[in-house]
């Protein structure tokens, strides 16, 4: 069972990252637009920043 | 309805806004749907040179320009995007309140975090399940699980419930129990056991329950937050969409734009054809007709000249006009109607929702059953430890989350059934009030009719010749007359004379169209048709008769209310003969003609005072006020803004089928709601006794909990399903 005390913080550090990693991508305003970035892909140099 | 800006030369600089050096101009793109809308828009503009930057948002189609610093040219850029085919509106950002959407942001991330905690406590909590079935798992190790999950959890809960947490503090300190006072009072004291429990090394720790029940809740929080946010949106556009500026001529007789709310009393104004009249005035100078339809639902434009008195958000149509202002913006005939609207919403939000009912009178049983077993536990000699377990078993397992679930996940899934048939549904307190609906109040212009002219003439030997001129006019008569030609060639010289129709030359004749003594004739044949006349110099005037058009589908929409036992009135600002054709071709028996916006309001209220439950359908500004006081209210989009920000469902212009439908989907929308309710109770009715008799376990409550809630979701995803 020793392996627990490994594997658990483990485990967890992963799914806080993706939380943080989540946390930092609605922050960043990339969910403000979701149609319009699903056009932008389309569009050959468009300005594909989010908007600030 | 977009303004329209008929000159693109219009001064429009009122609209720029500067914050520090950078100018920028917020505007409000409808017709771009698509990614090839947003390429054309983004490239064309940012090749203007004044142009820094342009972005175009396609969610919520707007637009927002960052000029060159010293540049900045609106009317330029709303001319460039009409040159391109798409309408725009300037709006005023700050008063967008869904901008930045914080509180969204906050539910969010609330929700993701409960997602976060919920799974990964729940990692640790199946072991501890496990040794329920006598599966082995050592005592240290147990603590281990126990502690671990605690971590976790504790700290995710507290994050995650905040949103309840204040709102119950808030609903506490003024005096009332809202339905996050029993969510939070059982959040923090299941926290609170568990922690207890494994301190002491005891048998049940709850922490997975707690995170998933906030985590459940928060998706039915979110789901009602992002209709409501919808509704508002839409709501906080229209306020902050700017009608066009008006333009004051100075002391020197220069016009000058100007906001409307700077116009004082007393200030010259210019009104150009195809602009609102800004504010209540009187003419100094100038001849024209004002299309008032909107204002009082009258189908017929007015001529006015020197000395009447015009009213605010009339249509100028066909001459340049010089007003003396009466009143200031804030005490013209328009902001008067705009404070019912505010007196009719105040009194619509006393509305008690279906869930908050529920709220009442569910939030009082629980919290009794639970202090019961408290004592009841302790009267049969339990020990204070197992009684306060028991209590909590009992909070946890008839947690209302079901219940905060049950209303949101319908509603949600009606309105965007709706959103699809074209109805934009702006408050699921808007459904439940649809659905008790008995008595319809429609106005004419504009939603029983198309509330536009239409030639009745077609097969007339002048059509031709005479669109030939009407191509020349922005009046709706000769737009009517011009439609129902067709593409055709313009007549050469045409002039337009105000108030009394155009001259020109076609096929090389000079010919007149317009008024009957305009055209040369003294025939005065009172109808309730418009008319026009038409004629080459020199020959007899033709007639040219116009009248407004049922909509296609007015007689079924009628039928099929009525066949839903829904008696049906029409309250019209217009006069009586096109009223009662109207009501005589629908079979409506009950009507009134000429009725002033005060007293439809003043009706709505009667309505509401005698307890009928009313849905008022209308589109003009005359509208508003009793759309407001109306129990629930409908606007057909091509409405004046004013009027779909006081409705509470908008339809697009398509049909009045609308009404049917949105009507149906509301009442199975309520159903399904009820039978949620239900479902809760009967669920309660069984899991309450077990929970107090000690037979609950932490893997039953999850078990039950997350059952319980799937089967209230999935029941209410058959509102989408049907159809």
């Amino acid at each position: 069972m020793n392996i627990l005390v490994f594997l658990a913080p483990f485990s967890l550090g992963l799914g806080l990252m993706a939380l943080a990693a989540f946390a930092w991508s609605l922050r960043a305003n990339q969910y403000d637009d979701p149609e319009g970035d699903a056009a932008r892909i389309l569009i050959d140099d468009a300005d594909d920043r989010p908007p600030v | 309805m977009a303004v329209t800006y008929p000159e693109a030369g219009a001064d429009l600089s009122a609209f720029v806004r500067r914050d520090g050096g950078a100018a920028r101009l917020d505007l409000l793109v409808p017709g771009a749907r698509c990614a090839g809308c947003l390429a054309k828009i983004e490239l064309e503009l940012a090749a203007e040179p004044s142009v820094e930057a342009a972005r175009l948002n396609l969610t919520t189609r707007k637009l927002s320009v960052t000029f060159r610093t010293g540049k900045a040219e609106p009317a330029r850029i709303i001319g460039r995007l009409n040159a391109l085919g798409y309408a725009a509106t300037p709006f005023d950002p700050a008063k967008a309140a869904a901008e930045r959407d914080r509180e969204g942001r906050r539910l969010i991330l609330a929700l993701a975090v409960a997602g976060f905690g919920a799974m990964n406590t729940m990692m640790f909590s199946v072991p501890l399940w496990a040794g329920l079935f006598g599966q082995e798992l050592g005592p240290a190790s147990r603590t281990l699980m126990m502690w671990l999950s605690g971590a976790v959890a504790l700290p995710c809960a507290l994050f995650a419930g905040m949103p309840f947490f204040q709102s119950a503090w808030r609903s506490l300190r003024a005096g009332r129990a809202n339905m996050d006072v029993p969510i939070s009072v059982g959040v923090l004291l299941t926290l609170g056991v568990s922690l207890q429990e494994t301190l002491l090394h005891g048998r049940d720790a709850y922490f997975d329950a707690a995170v998933s029940l906030l985590f459940l809740l928060l998706v039915g929080r979110w789901l009602d937050h992002r209709l409501r946010l919808r509704a508002q949106g839409a709501a906080a556009d229209l306020l902050a969409l700017q009608s066009a500026p008006g333009v004051r001529l100075d002391a020197a007789g220069h016009p000058v734009s100007v906001p409307v709310a700077d116009l004082r009393a007393g200030d010259l104004v210019l009104v150009r054809p195809g602009e609102r009249v800004p504010i209540d005035a009187r003419v100094e100078d100038g001849a024209s007709e004002l299309d008032a339809s909107l204002l009082t639902g009258e189908t017929m434009p007015q001529p006015v000249r020197p000395g009447l008195h015009v009213r605010g958000g009339a249509l100028n149509l066909s001459g340049t006009l010089t007003l003396r202002a009466l009143a200031s913006a804030e005490d013209s005939a328009l902001a008067g109607l705009a404070r019912l609207v505010d007196a009719g919403a105040q009194s619509r939000s006393r509305y008690v929702r279906l869930a908050d009912k529920a709220a009442a009178l569910y939030v009082p049983i629980v919290h009794t059953l639970a202090a019961a077993t408290f004592l009841g536990a302790c009267a049969f000699g339990l020990g204070a430890r197992e009684a306060i377990i028991r209590a909590v078993a009992v909070l946890i397992i008839t947690c209302p989350c079901a219940l905060g679930l049950a209303v949101p996940a319908v509603q949600i899934t009606a309105s965007a059934r709706l959103f699809r048939k074209g109805v934009l549904v702006k408050s699921g307190a808007a459904l439940e009030r649809l659905a008790e609906v008995r008595h319809v109040v429609f106005d004419k212009t504009g939603v029983l009719t198309e509330g536009r002219p239409v030639l009745l003439d077609a097969d007339s030997p002048v059509l031709a010749p005479a669109a030939q001129l009407a191509r020349a006019s922005h009046h709706p008569l000769a737009q009517a007359l011009a439609r129902a030609a067709g593409e055709g060639p313009i007549a050469r010289s045409a002039q337009e004379v105000s108030g009394q129709g155009l001259t020109g030359l076609v096929d090389g004749r000079p010919a007149r169209l317009g008024r009957a003594g305009f055209v040369g004739t003294d025939i005065d044949v009172p109808s309730s048709e418009s008319e026009l006349w038409f004629a080459f110099d020199g020959e007899q005037p033709s007639r040219l008769r116009f009248s407004d058009r049922l909509r296609p589908d007015a007689a079924a929409t009628v039928a099929a209310l009525k066949a839903r036992a829904i008696s049906i009135e029409i309250l019209s600002g217009d006069a009586e003969a096109p009223v009662a054709d109207v009501a005589r071709m629908l079979g409506i028996t009950r009507w009134r003609a000429g009725v002033t916006p005060e007293a439809k309001a003043e009706a709505m209220k009667g309505l509401a005072g005698f307890g009928v439950k009313t849905l008022m359908v209308g589109d003009g500004l005359n509208d508003t006020a009793a759309l407001a006081h109306a129990h629930c209210a409908m606007a057909p989009g091509a409405a004046l803004d004013a009027a779909q920000s006081a409705a509470d469902l908008v339809f697009s212009a398509e049909g009045l089928q609308a009404v049917v439908e949105a009507y149906d989907i509301a009442r199975s929308a309520r159903t399904l709601a009820l039978e949620n309710f239900g479902f809760s109770a009967l669920y309660n009715l069984v899991a309450a006794p077990a929970a107090m008799l000690g037979l609950i376990n932490p893997f039953v409550a999850a078990l039950a909990m997350s059952g319980s809630s799937l089967a209230v979701t999935l029941n209410a995803l058959r509102t989408g399903a049907k159809r």
